[in-house]
């Protein structure tokens, strides 16, 4: 993880409506990241920028979702 | 029991209702896996299974040549096999069936339950606390699931017994037996239809009242066939999963001392101990039914013939999970399916997780020291959902 630490470095998520299936995962992991509307499906919180603190917290999302349904841009 | 012939080609013969796979499967399907990502067998009237994560991912997402519309493996086919939706629906019928549902299934919507699931542990636990042991099987993981659900449905958890018969029929007996099937199926829907009948004189604070309140995509109040539907798989669906789930989670525990002594000084292990449990020991084999023809990862597809869509391998599979045979309970990346992919994503899959934690929690909380009785035998299930039917434990440390 720590290839992702860089300071300089902004991440944005997004949570793929199509693939979503509301595993939420992401909100067990990264609770700060994302949010589930009424049905347990996920979206990203705000924007989907990363503040430097939480970068670890979306790659684990990430790497933890079934549906490979988190993008990450790196900015 | 199964009265086919023991198998001797795994690969070209698989049979999961076998002994063999029953008490250990995980080698059983590393040797699929290296001979192939999808084997077949004629045994149950033609039957698929894709060994590896990447086909069953393939197969999961594509409804258009699988359908639901038979979700168990079994010897016998039923000309028109009872419907429990959303699990047993294709699109377009799926997704308004399934939406209906999830509201009540959402992690903070089982969170209210929490509490009670936890009362239930320690009721359960408070009745063999001073014994030297216990069978956790049957006195513990069994019934924290049943009456769990009975709570949601507002039904009474004394009526546990007969819902733990109905699924044992359906899911084990009704492999090979469809007459047992029916059976329990047509009873199941006489329990709930009275159920249904007295909400209608006097409705009620529960899932069932919720159910029936419920309107569809046009609008539109549900079918008492549609309620009755859903209310069968909810108890089908949630009932000896969670029950296999926590019992093989205990199994691990007791006969891996080093994990639980980890899990006890570290309790802030346990979301993912549990993640880990789920991708390991996966209780839940679903299926599909072949309707056209296709091919899956490389390998032909004839229509016809019934698929056994095995999450528990694909959660086994070394190209996915790094040492996949080994349990790691602080293991990081972990996109396990043991809850499926795609749109059958289980509706309860975030009710078994609260209920796994809590159980392991309160059980470790009173009970930090157990292992295997060795003068008894674990036994588990077969077919459809594997977990720990007998589970003989002695508490405390060997004198």
């Amino acid at each position: 993880m720590s290839d992702h630490l860089r300071a300089s470095e902004t991440l944005k998520i997004h949570v793929d409506q199509d693939k979503c299936q509301g595993h939420a995962r992401c909100k067990a992991l990264a609770p700060e990241l994302f949010e589930l509307d009424d049905y347990g499906n996920a979206h990203e919180t705000g924007d989907g920028t990363v503040p430097t603190a939480l970068i670890d917290q979306a790659w684990l999302a990430k790497s933890n979702c079934p549906e490979n349904a988190i993008v990450i841009d790196e900015a | 029991m199964s009265e086919r012939p023991p198998v001797t080609d795994w690969v070209n013969d698989f049979d999961h209702t076998d002994p063999r796979w029953t008490e250990n499967p995980y080698p059983i399907w590393d040797e699929l896996r290296s001979a192939s990502p999808l084997v077949h067998t004629d045994r149950f009237l033609g039957c698929y299974m894709p060994t590896t994560f990447a086909a069953v991912k393939e197969i999961s997402y594509d409804t258009d040549h699988f359908s639901s519309r038979r979700i168990i493996v079994r010897n016998v086919r039923s000309a028109s096999p009872p419907p429990a939706p959303p699990i047993t629906s294709d699109p377009p019928e799926h997704k308004p069936a399934k939406r209906l549902l999830l509201p009540p299934f959402t992690p903070d919507a089982v969170a209210k339950l929490e509490p009670r699931v936890r009362a239930i542990c320690n009721e359960l636990i408070d009745a063999f606390i001073e014994d030297d042991g216990c069978d956790a099987a049957t006195a513990y993981t069994k019934h924290i699931p049943v009456k769990t659900i009975c709570h949601m449905l507002g039904i009474p958890e004394d009526d546990s017994d007969i819902f733990i018969r109905w699924i044992h029929e359906i899911l084990e007996l009704g492999i090979n037996d469809d007459a047992i099937l029916m059976k329990a199926v047509f009873e199941m829907s006489t329990y709930f239809a009275g159920h249904i009948a007295s909400r209608k004189q006097k409705p009620t604070d529960d899932l069932i009242t919720t159910l029936m309140n419920a309107r569809d995509d046009k609008g539109q109040p549900l079918s008492d066939a549609h309620v009755l539907g859903s209310l069968r798989l909810l108890l089908i669906a949630g009932i000896d999963t969670t029950w296999s789930a926590i019992g093989a989670a205990l199994w691990h525990l007791a006969t891996h001392p080093a994990d639980r002594d980890r899990l006890l000084a570290e309790p802030e292990l346990m979301p993912t101990a549990i993640e880990e449990f789920l991708r390991a020991y996966s209780p839940v084999t679903m299926a599909r039914e072949v309707m056209k023809e296709t091919s899956i990862a490389g390998c032909p597809v004839k229509p016809g013939n019934m698929v056994l869509l095995s999450f528990p391998a694909a959660n086994r599979d070394p190209s996915v999970f790094p040492k996949a045979d080994r349990v790691m309970i602080d293991r990081k990346g972990n996109p396990h399916v043991a809850f499926g992919l795609g749109i059958h994503r289980c509706v309860g899959s975030n009710l078994a997780r609260m209920e796994m934690t809590v159980a392991i929690e309160e059980w470790l909380k009173r009970i930090a020291s157990f292992r295997l009785d060795p003068s008894q035998k674990v036994r588990w299930s077969e077919g459809t959902v594997r977990g720990p039917r007998s589970l003989p434990l002695l508490f405390g440390k060997p004198s």
